[in-house]
């Protein structure tokens, strides 16, 4: 390590959000006395997002409270790092070693981070009008917040992913009329399968939402200003505020010409490695995760935080040793997610299994534990208000626990 | 090193218990309890990881 330090003298993180910033600072907590530049295009310091979807928007917070604890105190000054704020990435050499701004400036490397994360996808249509939001960055969440805080007859929002699924239980909460619109069969099916997505959708409709699910959104309607939304059957719903919540895109189109290899994210070795002194971590990157032996890309608040923290090290080992074969990343993924007072929690793998039970508590009772699992082993648990149980599974999963001995030990 | 937990924040997520079973147990009924609020030095790095991977930022370190 002491000769990685030493060979590297610069480094150059893009993305100033969670994983970006993990890695700064692992970095200085590693060692590393060299130049630290973060890049970052929004104007804030760095923030966390998942308030963005709740407390932000329902007014219980102020976006102080978002501030990222390793730079909140003193804005970074104990990490020692130069920021470059309110500038773009627009492009990367490799084989040069460099990175382009915004502003046409250049700057050299001997070690890159990419973390410039993901943005919100966008509907072919309607975007132009005042009133229709994505909710990515906290500017989208203060602007959807003070289309709230006018009293809207009803808000529309379309995607029942999480996002969706949150921020139509934060209007609710603020005692607003929601229509809650998925083009597949349940909220949350992609991800979750239909079975538990259903559970999922019933607690919406309890609570209030209007929620239309199997079909599609073909138009938004109006005058300047958004009027109404209307359906792929035809049907118009009057909306005065629209969130589209239809998920998002690596945002890596600064690394068209990079020399990077980029198949929806930037495809890393499995130890977060994408070439020669460069690492990415964060929704950004996709790699091969050997507990699963699948390529994957994380959008999760706690993927970004440990593949930050992993990718940093990897850097400063390819440093030491471009060589050595590194340390693979090899995490369970976990996330959550809040809605109303339900929480929703999952580990590991849920999408591609071949098969989902119910094992602990019931839909009746709204807490219970769900296993995914695939060819005889457990790959995925999602807990409906049950968090012990996600974590202790989600260490077991890890360990490559089976189907069968996984039943037997919830059930013991 | 005294532990400190902010129960107004705190919802259970149980990650602290994943990164130091030492000191945090989410039990069967889903609160959390800690069970050394004094830690000894040698828990230090896990203690702090787990104060970093709190979702709710409930975890926080008072040296005194």
């Amino acid at each position: 390590m002491s000769d990685g330090r030493s060979r590297l003298r610069s480094v150059v993180v893009v993305g100033a959000s969670l994983a970006g910033i993990r890695a700064a600072e692992e970095l200085r907590h590693q060692g590393y006395d060299g130049s630290l530049t973060v890049v970052g295009e929004e104007s804030h310091a760095p923030y966390d997002r998942p308030p963005l979807s709740k407390q932000l928007l329902s007014g219980a917070w102020g976006m102080e409270r978002l501030a990222l604890p390793a730079v909140a105190s003193d804005g970074g000054a104990g990490l020692d790092i130069t920021w470059r704020r309110g500038e773009r990435a627009t492009a990367l050499d490799v084989a040069a070693r460099t990175v382009t701004l915004s502003s046409g400036e250049s700057l050299g490397y001997d070690g890159l981070v990419v973390a410039t994360g993901a943005g919100a996808t966008r509907l072919p249509f309607g975007h132009d009008l005042d009133g229709v939001h994505t909710l990515r960055t906290l500017d989208d969440s203060l602007a959807i917040r003070s289309g709230l805080d006018a009293g809207p007859h009803r808000v529309v929002v379309i995607g029942a992913g999480f996002i969706g699924a949150e921020v139509a239980a934060t209007c609710r909460r603020r005692g607003l009329a929601v229509t809650l619109v998925e083009a597949l069969p349940t909220p949350l099916g992609r991800v979750i399968g239909d079975e538990i997505g259903t559970v999922i959708g019933q607690v919406h409709a309890d609570e209030g939402v209007d929620l239309r699910v199997g079909v599609g959104v073909a138009g938004i309607e109006g005058n300047g200003r958004v009027e109404r939304v209307v359906l792929s059957d035809g049907t118009a719903i009057d909306a005065d505020v629209v969130v589209v919540g239809i998920g998002v895109r690596p945002a890596t189109g600064w690394l068209e010409d990079s020399g990077l290899t980029l198949d929806d994210g930037v495809v890393c070795d499995p130890t977060c490695l994408a070439a020669p002194g460069v690492v990415a971590a964060g929704d950004v990157a996709r790699w091969t995760n050997p507990v699963f032996d699948a390529s994957m890309r994380v959008e999760h608040w706690d993927n970004a935080l440990d593949q930050g923290a992993h990718a940093a090290r990897r850097l400063l080992a390819d440093a030491a040793d471009p060589a050595a074969p590194g340390e693979p990343f090899a995490p369970v993924p976990w996330f959550w997610s809040d809605q109303y007072e339900h929480k929703v929690q999952m580990s590991g793998r849920t999408t591609l299994a071949d098969r989902v039970e119910v094992v602990e508590g019931s839909f009746e009772e709204r807490r219970f534990t769900a296993f995914y699992g695939r060819a005889g082993r457990l790959t995925g648990v999602l807990g409906l208000n049950r968090p012990r149980r996600v974590m202790q599974f989600r260490a077991r999963i890890g360990a490559g626990i089976s189907w069968d001995e996984a039943v037997a030990q919830i059930r013991g | 090193m005294r532990v400190v937990v902010d129960f107004d924040l705190c919802e259970s997520n149980a990650v602290c218990m994943a990164v130091a079973p030492e000191v945090f147990e989410v039990r069967d009924d889903d609160f959390l309890y800690v069970l050394d609020e004094t830690p000894d030095e040698s828990l230090r790095d896990k203690v702090e990881e787990a104060v970093r991977r709190c979702p709710k930022q409930a975890i926080s370190l008072a040296e005194d």
